[in-house]
């Protein structure tokens, strides 16, 4: 299980092929807040997100925060109050479309993606990161600062720009070669199950 | 903890309320902590160990930084006790613990989760039509009130399930029903969890009895020995399953599972299960009919 650091948004591909399912990763530089909404918004509404998503890390979220001030033009700025990942599995769709049409290389939250991710992640040279679910205390405190917000109207399901330092451990859930930890875990569970089927 | 004296009843219940979700998100039960300190000892997975270590850490920046333990403040749902001679009329407890969650959801402030379930628009500071959501228990020959509050996130509500099995299922269909939901489930819930099982009563029944069970003390067991052998025999199994911390494998894949049950109809045999997350947060108070509450007490 090696360890390795990554500044985020990438412009190197191998950045991300170098990475194997079991790795764990610590990030660094600016990574995007999205969810449900946001998303439906995209690729439902067909809008484009005002936002460059090239090379980017995507983070399943719907942060907590306090609203600070208003700027002339009628945008929040934001500070944190508790910043979490949401369960991923929801969002599986839109996978394909984030890496073929806007070029994010990164996708990170908790739980997984099933195993209808794993061929679009390895054709696109993608990862799915896995976090601590629940830990958003600690999370909260690798968010130095909420950079940008945008589509404010979809609070808290907005576009959000963080600026992170050491954020993780994350876990190398799916790599970029068509390998799951969520699918072996989940074949051996069901292996696992006739034998206990067995035994009642 | 604390002691609270007010004249104002209504008040006293709604000072609890918004006590309570804030405390409940906080600061997490001393028997959850224990589970969770128990759950790292016994992990071998290299990968389960780091998260479970991650998990420890996170608690223990949620006490230093007095931040929530995990950003979803849920849908806040509480059990009220409600002793028959205690002089608020339930009408006003649930108003008290309407304003109760509203008031603490602003003045924290907490994100506010409740939408709309046709338009998805938000309804305001975690409460709406029909939320909160309260269980009711009435008490005879006693004029006191407790109040738990039970925060649940979406991530392991989502994993939710119910069959009515048939009663030729028997016992081995309850038992296969609770094993595959959980491996289902995978790491959606945010495992390791606490299980909450229903059983008996009717469709209804047996998901609200889940979710009694999901708001136990962790490790407690069902006052009936049958249904607490099941409690024991499935929490082992379970933890066979190897679905492991975040579902990324490893051998602790619950934290508990506990079981609540009802009699049935002679042809029903209904099983429902509701998840709770590793961050099971819960708190309670009581509150005497002159107005004093006290957080210590739970039930």
């Amino acid at each position: 299980m090696a360890h390795h650091e990554i500044t985020f948004p990438i412009t190197d591909p191998a950045d991300i092929l170098k990475l194997r399912a079991g790795d764990e990763v610590t990030v660094q530089g600016r990574i995007i807040g999205i969810r449900d909404r946001t998303q439906i918004r995209i690729f439902d509404q067909g809008v484009e997100p005002p936002m460059d998503l090239s090379g980017a890390f995507l983070l399943h979220t719907a942060p907590g925060v306090r609203k600070v001030s208003t700027d002339a033009e009628g945008r929040g700025t934001y500070e944190k109050v508790c910043i979490g990942t949401t369960t991923s599995a929801r969002m599986v769709r839109f996978t394909e479309g984030l890496g073929e049409q806007y070029g994010v290389r990164a996708i990170c939250g908790k739980g997984g993606f099933p195993d209808v991710a794993i061929e679009p992640m390895q054709r696109l040279g993608m990862v799915y990161f896995a976090i601590v679910g629940g830990a958003a205390a600690l999370e909260t405190t690798q968010i130095e600062e909420i950079e940008e917000v945008l589509w404010e109207e979809l609070m808290p399901e907005c576009l959000w720009k963080f600026r992170v330092r050491d954020f993780g451990p994350l876990i190398v859930g799916i790599d970029a070669h068509g390998n799951s930890l969520y699918h072996d875990v989940q074949a051996r569970a069901h292996e696992k199950l006739k034998e206990l089927y067995a035994r009642l | 903890m604390s002691t609270i004296t007010t004249t104002d009843l209504e008040g006293a219940v709604e000072d609890a309320a918004a006590h309570l979700y804030v405390w409940a998100l906080k600061d997490i039960p001393q028997d959850l902590r224990d589970a969770l300190a128990d759950a790292r000892d016994r992990e071998t997975s290299k990968t389960g160990i780091r998260i479970l270590e991650t998990i420890h850490r996170n608690v223990s920046i949620a006490d230093e930084q007095k931040n929530l333990v995990c950003q979803d403040t849920g849908i806040a749902v509480y059990t009220c006790r409600v002793g028959e001679h205690f002089p608020l009329h339930p009408t006003r407890i649930y108003a008290a613990l309407k304003a109760g969650t509203a008031r603490a959801t602003v003045e924290h402030p907490l994100r506010s989760n409740a939408v709309h379930v046709l338009t998805r628009e938000n309804t305001g500071p975690n409460v709406g039509y029909r939320l909160p959501i309260v269980h009711w228990d009435f008490i005879p020959d006693w004029d006191g009130l407790d109040v738990k509050c039970v925060p649940k996130g979406s991530g392991s509500e989502n994993m939710s399930f119910l069959k009515m099995c048939v009663p030729a299922d028997g016992v081995v269909g309850i038992k296969k029903f609770v094993l595959e939901s959980i491996v289902d489930a995978g790491g959606k819930p945010c495992p390791p969890g606490i299980v909450g099982v229903g059983i008996g009563g009717s469709a209804d029944y047996a998901m609200y009895l889940a979710k009694e069970a999901i708001a136990r003390p962790v490790g407690t067991r069902n006052s009936d020995p049958l249904v607490a052998q099941l409690e024991d025999e499935l929490y082992g199994l379970l933890n066979e399953t190897g679905i492991g911390p975040m579902g990324l494998g490893g051998d602790v894949t619950v934290l508990q599972c506990h079981i609540e049950h009802a009699d049935t109809h002679m042809t029903l045999n209904p099983v429902a299960v509701n998840y709770q997350c590793w961050a099971a947060r819960r708190a309670s108070a009581h509150i005497a009919a002159d107005g004093t509450i006290d957080f210590d007490r739970e039930f």
